[in-house]
């Protein structure tokens, strides 16, 4: 057994958890946020993509006790005030998610991409950089066209702001 | 049109909660005593199970049960069974083997289950599975429903001789070999519809309940279907009687087909609830999924099409071997039948028109209906062979197609289906513009001096859907009606449920049937609620598969709101002292027309539950159902045109331009129907480039049973699509829609191949059409 301690969309939390225990169990299991999904078990699918330090990461390829002292970022804590982030917005705008399973590790992707790139995106580069995110439903057109779009209204500051 | 009504491109109001990680599937769910369940399976495709031994697994940390098919059947559990009954040719009905919950006796496929753990924690169950010991005699295995008919394969149940489930016809076999017979030309092909995995993203997952205070029980499950579900847990499968059985089907991630049945794991989740006394949750890895999910397709098909000396089809002959897997599943036996060959007309008016389908059991997991169910399969045949035609009578595909086409409706085919309505010409003239047709020539070369390989490749398809008038599919063996019910609640401040017995995963139900609601009332979405997928909120349903939605569960809404809007009007006119026949509701008010009398709608609401003043022998409330039943299938149909360019190098298919010009009918949302058909159109090329599923032949072990085994297509293997639509209406429902769910899964198929093998000059290709297959084609071609 192990203790954990990190931050989780900025509240502080701790537990007691197996050595083996997966971050995304963690994040499911012991904290109940289930909005991180698991869609697979060989890290293929990103329906579990969480932020770590501010770096997209696939919480079932993490160990919880790995994550210790990590400050972590889960669907759940990406808007604030109240106010929809605008990759979650552009997904909705764009009509980019259709059963929504994978639609929570498509959006942590998205703004890890987008805080990388700033508005310098383009379609190719999101094609490619959503390599390891499936999506079943929506033939990711529509997914494609909702970066570009947060992307180009998220500009350059975004990039800034994410770092 | 209003803003928010039909045919507007409205931002669909579930997906709040998806992309705030709101969103609740049936692993989120957590109950008070919750125990977590892991299944032992097969690692055998075919064996004799000769013992099983818990003792060790049973003092495994945490473990609090573990149950096999033994005790299943000591509690009366029933086998598991496909509903729709199909006769032999010679009027044998079909032969279905038994199908345990939990294997007894004999495993037919690997993962075939075999007993359940429940324990505290899902890795303690995972552990103990792990220490179940099964003693197995392993027998020899089939994969392929070509071997399995031959005399001496191995024989999976004893009730179907030969592993043949059934031999089947429909047509007529001398008409169509005198048209074969007298033709000027036949195109013969031998044609392989590759098996596929549905792979919603997510996974399955079933959590039983069972409370012994009032001998009632729960399941929440990843169900497309829940009323069926519980239908038939309770008729069939003895598990619960229906009024003490509720059944949710809450947040589903995609399903595909894949989630209208009812597998082993929801039956003895629940049925294990009541033998541990606690909660049991079940939840699927990927793996399990690929070894457990039903499949789709799976054919192998010989081909001809007959053609006079003018080009015109005389006759069309198909004979399919269809591989059903180890069991028949609950649709099983209508796709390769039903949903099958009564669309082998396609688009195209054929005199003669015979198929012969035999089903066949094998070592794999079992096979039933994926998104298109049995209509991609004859899409594929014929638009490959009016392709190959095309090419053998040295005229160009799009001509031979449009010298054929169906131009007169109503349109009765020789396989049953009646064609209400379509314009196969105005699509095909839309895809051929859209892609710029007449400039490939220009494009070709142009490729060329890259040294690269362009190719173009089109297909007409047709479909049935909103399956499908009750009493037509009751003659043909169907075990259920497939009407759609639907309630419509209005509350007493105006606001507005709506309760359906359709199930949305995925499809926006939430937003456009809200958008009917507001059409027709004048109010705003957001006082519209749709309520589904919950058996103790709405009574009876047939949930949604077959794009039958639209067609058919918006028109049982149609059917309510009618009723609704009677009442109100009449409510209306009482309080107004007007004739109801004046009465007109126009944002959100009843109005007398021609005069400056109105009442709001939620006064008029207000009004039906006070009852103050209601007009004489009014019973108070406003609150009205309906059952709707299709009076036909309805016939989407389409082309789509899939340009691609070939590294005659690598072998490697990139494809550069798709267009999809559809008729749907009359549509709801533009917004939602565009993104239907992306969704659709990626499963296909995903099944004409990179899905495959391969056995062992000799082990029968999955070989692409993963992610990184079997090819789920990525953002980086697809282009952006364009899609238009063009549109004829529905004359066989109210709203005049068709449905557009699977068209993209049918339609584009064939047109990658076609592309392909236009583009290698080899039209010996088979899906999915991976780099080493075409550069191997190439090479043969050269």
């Amino acid at each position: 057994m192990a203790n954990v301690s990190m931050t989780v969309n900025g509240r502080s939390v701790s537990g007691q958890c197996e050595d083996r225990m997966l971050l995304v169990q963690f994040i499911r299991e012991n904290l109940g946020l289930t909005g991180t999904h698991v869609g697979c078990d060989t890290s293929q699918c990103g329906a579990c993509v969480v932020h770590v330090d501010g770096k997209a990461v696939k919480s079932c390829t993490m160990l919880a006790a790995q994550a210790d002292g990590s400050d972590v970022t889960t669907i759940e804590g990406l808007a604030s005030g109240g106010e929809l982030h605008p990759v979650q917005a552009a997904f909705r705008e764009h009509h980019g998610l259709q059963c929504g399973f994978c639609t929570p590790g498509m959006i942590m992707s998205a703004v890890d991409m987008i805080s990388r790139h700033g508005g310098q995106l383009d379609e190719k580069t999101v094609r490619a950089e959503l390599e390891g995110n499936i999506c079943r439903c929506t033939g990711y057109h529509n997914i494609v066209k909702a970066v570009l779009d947060a992307a180009s209204k998220m500009g350059d500051g975004a990039k800034v702001a994410a770092e | 049109m209003g803003m928010e009504g039909i045919g507007a491109r409205v931002a669909r109001k579930e997906d709040k909660r998806f992309i705030t990680g709101k969103g609740r599937y049936t692993d989120d769910m957590v109950v008070p005593g919750m125990k977590h369940a892991h299944f032992v399976r097969s690692p055998h495709a075919h064996a004799k199970i000769k013992s099983i031994d818990t003792s060790a697994a049973e003092k495994m940390p945490g473990v609090i049960s573990i149950l096999n098919g033994a005790q299943l059947t000591e509690d009366g559990i029933g086998n598991i069974i496909c509903g729709w009954m199909i006769h032999s040719k010679d009027g044998s009905p079909m032969n279905m083997g038994a199908w345990r919950p939990l294997a007894q006796d004999t495993v037919r496929y690997v993962g075939d289950a075999v007993a359940i753990v429940v324990a505290d924690s899902k890795a303690q169950a995972r552990d103990a599975a792990e220490a179940v010991v099964v003693d197995y005699e392993t027998l020899p295995v089939v994969t392929s429903a070509v071997d399995a008919l031959k005399d001496g394969a191995p024989q999976l149940h004893p009730e179907a001789k030969n592993n043949q489930i059934f031999d089947w016809e429909i047509g007529d076999a001398a008409a169509t070999d005198a048209a074969i017979a007298s033709a000027a030309h036949v195109t013969e092909m031998k044609i392989v519809n590759n098996r596929l995995v549905p792979n919603p993203m997510e996974p399955r997952a079933a959590l039983g309940v069972y409370d012994d205070s009032d001998e009632h029980y729960t399941l929440w499950t990843t169900s497309q279907n829940p009323h069926v579900a519980r239908l038939v847990l309770s008729a069939f499968y003895n598990v619960a009687p229906e009024n003490k059985l509720r059944v949710i089907a809450p947040d589903v991630g995609g399903g595909f087909g894949s989630k209208i049945y009812i597998y082993p794991e929801e039956i003895v989740c629940l049925w294990a609830s009541k033998r541990t006394g606690v909660p049991v949750k079940w939840n699927c890895d990927r793996t399990e999924a690929f070894l457990t999910d039903a499949h789709g397709r799976d054919h192998e098909s010989t081909i001809k099409m007959a053609f006079d000396a003018d080009n015109n089809i005389t006759g069309f002959k198909v004979d399919t071997i269809a591989n059903l897997g180890a069991y028949m599943s609950l649709f099983s036996s209508s796709v390769p039948t039903y949903l099958y060959a009564t669309l082998l007309s396609g688009q195209y008016a054929i005199p003669a028109i015979h198929a012969n389908v035999r089903t066949v059991y094998t070592n794999t997991v079992p096979v039933d209906a994926y998104r298109g169910a049995g209509r991609p399969e004859a899409c594929y045949l014929l638009e490959r062979v009016l392709e190959t035609a095309a090419r053998e009578l040295g005229v160009t595909p799009a001509a031979l197609r449009r010298q054929n086409f169906i131009r007169e409706f109503p349109y009765q085919t020789p396989v049953i289906m009646c064609y209400d309505a379509g314009d196969f010409d105005a699509s095909l003239d839309a895809a051929m513009t859209a892609i710029d047709y007449d400039g490939f020539p220009a494009r070709r070369a142009e490729a060329e001096s890259r040294g690269k390989k362009r190719g173009i490749g089109i297909s007409c398809y047709i479909e049935a859907c909103g399956i499908a008038p009750s009493a037509a599919v009751g003659s043909l063996g169907a075990g259920v009606g497939l009407w759609e019910s639907a309630e419509v609640r209005v509350n007493a401040v105006g606001t507005i449920e709506v309760l359906t017995g359709s199930h949305s995963h995925g499809q926006g139900h939430e937003t456009t049937f809200s958008q009917l609601v507001a059409e027709r009332f004048g109010v705003g979405m957001d006082s519209v609620s749709i309520v589904h997928g919950d058996t103790d909120k709405v009574q009876m349903g047939m949930g949604t598969y077959g794009s039958r939605s639209g067609a058919v569960g918006m028109s049982a809404i149609v059917k309510a709101l009618d009723k609704v809007e009677t009442k109100a009007k009449k409510i209306a006119a009482h309080l107004m002292e007007a004739d109801e026949s004046d009465i007109v509701i126009e944002n959100g008010e009843l109005k007398v027309a021609g005069t400056d009398k109105s009442v709001p709608w939620f006064q008029m609401a207000l009004a039906a539950y006070t009852a103050h003043n209601l007009p004489e022998g009014m019973e108070p409330g406003l609150k009205e159902g309906a059952f709707y039943d299709p009076s036909n299938f309805t016939f989407p149909a389409g082309t789509y045109i899939c340009e691609v360019e070939v590294d005659p190098d690598t072998g490697k298919t990139t494809v550069v331009d798709f267009v999809a010009a559809d008729d749907f009918g009359k549509i709801i949302n533009p917004m939602i129907v565009e993104g239907q058909v992306h969704g659709g159109v990626a499963q296909g090329i995903g099944q004409a480039l990179l899905e495959g599923t391969h056995y062992d032949a000799e082990t029968g072990q999955l070989l692409t049973a993963s992610y990184m085994d079997y090819t789920m297509p990525r953002a980086d293997d697809l282009p952006s699509f364009k899609v238009s639509t063009t549109e004829t209406v529905c004359p066989s429902n109210p709203l005049g829609i068709k449905g557009c769910g699977e068209a993209g899964a049918i339609g584009s198929p064939p047109a990658l191949i076609n592309a392909i093998t236009d583009a290698i000059g080899n039209n010996d290709l088979t899906m999915p059409a991976t780099p080493e297959r075409v550069w191997a084609a190439l090479r043969s071609a050269q």
